[in-house]
């Protein structure tokens, strides 16, 4: 396992390829996909708000990217992973302290319940955004 | 036959866990709070154009939850991805110079973002 080069001779985690796909594992995994991705999001979200105090015409610049195709998708992404990561970190928080919901059943159903806020939250948030 | 066990015993621990483990927490429970406030409030501000944005930074609570936002989430997001850092990346120079690099973006974003929120708190009606 430990080879040369290896930063300590302890093993790696275990790679995706080994697991079975199921709801926990894929809540789970979605966890730290969505944290990887909120990362480089926040790296734009920066960039809009550096823009703002930079010039009129930087801001101009920073909007035209996000209002267009690419950018409302990007977003619409970032706004997903933002509701997944909030709802599946407080069910973090959740088995840390109170430590409820280890219960296979319930469980699996608390992580499908986090991919449907993602989705559906996310969905309520662009069309009252675009309503108001 | 030999287990990868052997390669792990005797080693200890790194030390560091429990601390890292509950600033992931403290930083989360910030969160909990702050980014329910962010997203709503960037919608708006958003939406608002150029002049908006800057009437809305420029407010001091705004302003004031920007900082505690942008301060927790950087924080956060630094935890979490030196975890990822350490679990993915096994070659060790690399995976010191990823750990480096992850501190500096961090620290860069966040003395850019919050000196460009002072300065539009600052500049605010001058």
């Amino acid at each position: 396992m430990a080879g040369q080069g290896r930063a300590d001779p302890r093993p790696l985690s275990p790679h995706l390829q080994i697991w079975k796909w199921h709801w926990t594992m894929a809540g789970s995994i979605f966890h730290r996909v969505s944290g990887v991705g909120l990362y480089g999001g926040a790296f734009l979200i920066g960039a809009w708000l550096i823009a703002l105090a930079t010039s009129p015409e930087a801001y101009a610049f920073v909007e035209m990217i996000a209002f267009s195709l690419p950018g409302q998708i990007l977003l619409f992404l970032w706004s997903m992973a933002v509701l997944y990561h909030l709802a599946n970190g407080l069910r973090h928080l959740i088995w840390d302290g109170p430590m409820i919901g280890f219960n296979p059943g319930l469980a699996s159903l608390w992580s499908m319940f986090n991919f449907a806020f993602a989705i559906i939250g996310a969905a309520v948030i662009w069309s009252l955004a675009s309503f108001y | 036959m030999t287990t990868s066990a052997k390669s792990v015993r005797g080693l200890g621990a790194a030390g560091a866990g429990t601390q890292h483990h509950i600033r992931q927490r403290v930083t989360a429970v910030a969160l909990l709070f702050l980014v329910p406030w962010f997203v709503y409030s960037i919608v708006h501000a958003c939406k608002a154009g150029y002049e908006g944005a800057l009437t809305w930074v420029a407010q001091p609570l705004n302003a004031i939850l920007l900082i505690l936002t942008l301060s927790a989430a950087l924080y956060h997001m630094r935890l979490g991805m030196q975890v990822v850092i350490e679990d993915y990346i096994a070659k060790s120079g690399t995976r010191q110079a990823l750990l480096i690099l992850n501190t500096f973006a961090v620290i860069a974003l966040g003395a850019a973002t919050i000196l460009s929120v002072l300065k539009i708190w600052f500049t605010a009606g001058a």
